[in-house]
């Protein structure tokens, strides 16, 4: 950590709620440019809702509210001004479950995000489609039947072809919630050799259940735990020297 | 007796029973169809789907205003009833989680249940009365206030049925919430919707209470939308009660051709709705 870190997302104070409930208590992280950061902890710590706040999503769900800040390039996204599509466009999401629109080809499931937002120009479209699929891995599958549904691919597949989705729009940061989770093994190493591939453009964040997922993957590693963030380090040093003694507990597989 | 023998025994009558059941609810439907076939097929020729009425006591003469005229109630009912059904259905499914919107589907239920005829009589003083004339415009009135509430709870029920990570999806992607309603969920849902239009249509298309004191019927081509217009249910009902056998057999010919067409547009439906599940 001697140099400079660019942070791309920074919270301040983050609280969320559904309804009376408290999902988030006061999450401060600080999430490093064009690294690949993991968000680890048992189940219903809040590690979703942590993502889904970062794209104004958490709000979409009926009786969920968010307080605190999250600065995105040092700008307040949760700010009462600031149009929620707008940061939906500079920070992608990818679903647990592999969402495929099922009318639609793939194609135009790569499209849909740019033609849903008025670019309709065939060149500019085809190129984007091409490049999020060859980004995504996806390319020399599927180019020769662009035109099939997407819903009709292979689990692995429908999950990159989201990827390719999100990527099409142009983000900033891609917001990673388990992808991996339905997925088999093979299928699970194209994505992260993918993401792998990926930080170099974008900032990465990766929810998991998986620790030797974000072992592998990730530079930087959350650990969070019944909403609170217990500790934030360098994967390495989380997985070697956790400061605290609930991280190694978890690591050492003593809950969760 | 072994237990498992017993149990064997009672399922074959159990099955017995639940056969024999389903045969005797499908005797009324098969016996109308038969006669309807029956005697329709020998008075349907092509001179039926040509010609328009005779004047009463010549022999011959078609039902082709008729078939033409429920065409037309048909379309414009559909003109004016499906649009509303359907933002109605997708607001009720979408944002109707409050009071208005189970105000919106007491009203919607309790339509759906008032008798064709009442809502004919509505019809009548809405449009015939102000108008002073009957006409297509007022039938095409009643029939769309049929539709209404069947389409607007097919609608909301398959819009209901998208998966909301769909939405999500679309959302995540920043795309507006109206384009995401319009062009990913509706677009979903839209062979379920279809097939409701499609028993609705079904529905309104055998309708004749309704049609008496609006669209009145027409022994020559329709002259406009603001008077009165022919139609099958209302023709057939007219030939049925009347002295001549011409105009029996008409009847029957008209029966056949309104349950061809309210048949085809179910296999039309059933088919739309099978394609929806498929993954092509």
């Amino acid at each position: 950590m001697e140099n400079v870190i660019v942070c791309k997302i920074i919270t301040k104070n983050l609280n969320a709620y559904f309804g009376n409930y408290q999902v988030l208590k006061n999450i401060n992280l600080s999430i490093p440019e064009k690294k690949v950061t993991a968000i680890i902890g048992p189940s219903g710590c809040g590690k979703t809702t942590l993502v889904r706040c970062m794209n104004r999503m958490h709000e979409v769900t009926p009786g969920a509210k968010v307080e605190g800040e999250i600065l995105l390039d040092g700008e307040n996204i949760l700010a009462k001004d600031v149009e929620p599509i707008e940061i939906r466009r500079k920070v992608g999401m990818v679903f647990q479950k592999s969402n495929p629109f099922p009318t639609l080809s793939i194609y135009d499931n790569v499209a849909v995000g740019l033609k849903l937002n008025g670019i309709r120009k065939k060149y500019i479209l085809n190129e984007v489609v091409e490049t999020s699929l060859k980004h995504a891995g996806l390319w020399d599958e599927v180019k020769d039947r662009l035109n099939i549904a997407g819903a009709s691919l292979s689990g692995g597949q429908q999950q990159r072809l989201c990827i390719a989705r999100a990527l099409a729009i142009k983000p900033e940061v891609i917001l990673f919630d388990e992808p991996c989770a339905s997925l088999d093994p093979i299928s699970t190493k194209k994505i992260e050799e993918l993401i792998l591939e990926l930080k170099k453009d974008y900032t990465i964040i990766i929810v998991t259940h998986n620790m030797q997922q974000a072992a592998r993957i990730s530079d930087y590693t959350a650990f969070m735990y019944l909403g609170e963030l217990i500790e934030f380090d360098n994967t390495e040093k989380i997985f070697t020297v956790p400061k605290n003694s609930k991280t190694e507990d978890y690591l050492s597989g003593k809950f969760g | 007796m072994n237990i498992y023998k017993k149990r064997k025994i009672v399922n074959k009558i159990m099955i017995t029973i639940t056969v024999l059941c389903t045969l005797i609810t499908l005797v009324p439907l098969i016996s109308i169809f038969i006669s309807v076939i029956s005697k329709g097929i020998l008075s349907i020729n092509i001179d039926f789907f040509l010609n328009i009425p005779k004047p009463v006591g010549e022999p011959g003469g078609g039902m082709s205003n008729a078939i033409v005229g429920s065409l037309i109630l048909i379309g414009l009912s559909c003109l004016w009833a499906l649009p509303l059904a359907i933002f109605g259905g997708v607001y009720l499914a979408e944002f109707g989680n409050n009071k208005l919107g189970a105000i919106i589907r007491f009203t919607a239920d309790v339509l759906s249940g008032v008798p064709s005829i009442i809502i004919g009589i509505f019809a009548y003083l809405f449009f015939v009365l102000p108008m002073k004339s009957f006409s297509a415009i007022s039938g095409a009135f009643a029939l769309g206030i049929i539709m209404l509430p069947i389409v607007m709870r097919t609608t909301e029920e398959m819009v209901k049925m998208v998966p909301n990570t769909l939405r999500e999806a679309s959302l995540a992607l920043g795309i507006s919430r109206f384009r995401t309603t319009i062009s990913i969920v509706l677009k979903t849902a839209m062979p379920g919707i279809i097939t409701g239009i499609m028993l609705a249509i079904a529905r309104i298309a055998g309708e004749t209470a309704p049609l008496l004191f609006t669209a009145f019927g027409n022994r020559f081509w329709h002259q406009g939308l603001d008077k009165p217009i022919a139609a099958l249910p209302l023709q057939i009902f007219v030939y049925a009660i009347s002295p001549f056998d011409d105009w029996h057999r008409q009847a029957w010919a008209g029966t056949l051709v309104l349950i061809s067409m309210i048949f085809i547009i179910n296999l039309i439906s059933r088919k739309v709705m099978k394609s929806s599940y498929k993954i092509y």
